[in-house]
């Protein structure tokens, strides 16, 4: 259908107008219609979002990953399959994460050029991770003080790092009498 | 504290005038993304299930009062009317998607405003916190200590690789989104918007209008926020978005400049005819509204326009928002005439002091 007032443009809006003369209904393109009122058309976000994308990318995986989509890989959790990923593009719990692990690393890779998780760990549950995580900083540090022949700060970070990993030795073993009980 | 100030008060204390850099940063955020463990995400969780992370976050609603060192109201989606839920997805409390399917969704939000927490949006857990001007870092150290408040007695979905498990993969890791809103008139008006948005994307940053769709941004407001959330830390992340900002508003600085020494007569008379018509006009339409308090704005952070104080800008930018208009009157159904009529009104008690 053609715009009531050009005549040239598709009509998409469809305006109806209330005056003493009586109703007007219009059907009207885009640009005609703008000089009828000042309104903003609402952007329509929820139309597509995000889901849609990550559907396609589930959808069309390259030869090799395809290969590897074992059937019948449920969420023992909340009950999503793989092909449910491929329909709504939506991870269903966090042990979603774990069941599907394998198939969804190729995709962080993609979104994210990144698989490793280098952020804040959770204080209370996060456990040995947080000493962890500071040795993997220390040892770093470690090898540019090697590079830049500063040995003093490299023993330095040595010994801090040896201590660290005695702790963590420590809570391994402690953890492991634990388990035997 | 009356829950009713919510709806009717036109001042937000973190879209203010105070803070870094606030002749061209607005105000500052960061949202941390999290969920409970086990719990299906909103999306696929029931009734009963949804509800469950209802009751897990009273349980630690005293916690976050005593870390925040302030008292919060605990907003339920279902129990307020739909402009009620808009008129707090206008002044960015909430999300559009909380205001159109509030159930079993709430928000608790802080005395100060600055903070609020959205409880099944898309994530169990969506931490926000507020600042005016250029202060990402103050913000995600805000949101971090509600983070470990929560995090003490309830078990967060963590992954020792994937970081912090969400809803959606693009916010996986950190789960976080920091994210700044600047105001740019002179890079739009000197036609460089365009080449920011491309170097800014190839910096991992995302820049959109506030304001309109597209390519047709009204207001000339615009959110910068990072893209990637995994793989960097926090602090990376948050130096990035930072540094890539001050590169704008360098620049923004650089534009306004060089349209002062080229065409002062012209942009003066464009700020005091902004702001004469925002002072007399008896109808204002929503993107006329947007339009000129970015140039009234714009007329007083450049110390063109005086007398006028550069707080106006937030108030007239929550006071016209058509919602807040609608709830004001008390009337659902205004038509765009009357809606019109009222705003110009709104703005005509602003500019003339209360």
């Amino acid at each position: 259908m053609l715009c009531d007032d050009c005549h040239k443009n598709e009509a998409c809006i469809h305006i109806t107008q209330i005056s003493p003369e009586g109703k007007i209904d219009k059907n009207l393109c885009e640009k005609c219609a703008s000089r009828y009122g000042n309104f903003m058309q609402e952007p329509q976000s929820e139309d597509y979002t995000v889901n849609d994308f990550l559907k396609g990318i589930f959808s069309k995986p390259s030869k090799e990953e395809a290969a590897d989509v074992p059937h019948g890989l449920v969420c023992s959790n909340c009950g999503m399959t793989y092909q449910d990923f491929m329909h709504s593009g939506k991870i269903g719990c966090s042990s979603c994460y774990s069941t599907f692990r394998k198939q969804l690393i190729p995709l962080l890779k993609r979104i994210h050029g990144a698989v490793l998780h280098n952020g804040k760990i959770p204080k209370r549950t996060g456990g040995t991770l947080v000493v962890k995580q500071e040795i993997s900083v220390l040892k770093d540090k470690l090898q540019m003080a090697v590079k830049s022949e500063e040995y003093e700060k490299a023993a330095e970070y040595r010994d801090r790092i040896r201590a660290l990993e005695q702790k963590l030795a420590a809570e391994g073993e402690g953890a492991a009498v634990d388990g035997s009980k | 504290m009356a829950v009713n100030d919510l709806y009717r008060d036109y001042l937000l204390s973190w879209f203010g005038t105070e803070g870094e850099d606030s002749d061209v940063v607005l105000s500052s955020r960061v949202r941390l993304a999290r969920n409970f463990e086990s719990i299906p995400f909103p999306n696929r969780a029931n009734q009963k299930q949804l509800a469950q992370v209802q009751s897990l976050m009273s349980s630690v609603f005293s916690d976050i009062e005593t870390v925040c060192g302030q008292p919060f109201d605990v907003v339920g989606m279902e129990g307020i009317t739909e402009v009620e839920r808009n008129i707090l997805a206008e002044k960015q409390l909430i999300t559009t998607r909380m205001a159109k399917t509030p159930e079993y969704r709430s928000a608790y939000i802080s005395e100060d405003r600055t903070v609020s927490i959205l409880v099944n949006e898309e994530d169990h857990l969506r931490i926000q916190c507020m600042a005016p001007g250029l202060n990402v870092a103050g913000t995600f150290a805000a949101a971090s200590k509600i983070d470990d408040a929560v995090e003490e007695k309830l078990n967060i979905a963590f992954d020792e690789k994937m970081g912090y498990l969400t809803s959606c993969p693009t916010n996986l890791g950190t789960g976080l989104r920091a994210s700044v809103i600047l105001h740019l008139p002179g890079l739009v008006y000197t036609r460089n918007m365009h080449n920011i948005t491309n170097i800014a994307q190839q910096l991992g940053i995302s820049v959109r209008g506030l304001y309109g769709e597209g390519s047709e941004t009204v207001g000339n407001m615009f959110a910068v926020s990072n893209q990637l959330t995994l793989g960097f830390s926090e602090k990376s992340l948050i130096e990035n978005l930072t540094s890539a900002v001050a590169e704008i508003v360098a620049h923004e600085r650089r534009a306004r400049k060089a349209f002062v020494a080229y065409s002062k007569t012209r942009l003066e008379d464009a700020v005091w005819r902004a702001y004469g018509i925002l002072k007399y006009a008896r109808s204002l339409g929503e993107s006329e509204v947007l339009e000129l308090i970015s140039k009234v704005r714009m007329g007083v952070d450049m110390e063109l326009l005086h007398g006028a104080p550069s707080e106006l800008f937030s108030e007239i930018l929550i006071a016209s928002r058509p919602s807040y208009i609608r709830n004001l009157v008390g009337n659902d159904n205004l038509s765009d005439g009357e809606l019109d009529r009222k705003r110009a009104e709104m703005v005509r008690r602003i500019l003339a002091g209360g």
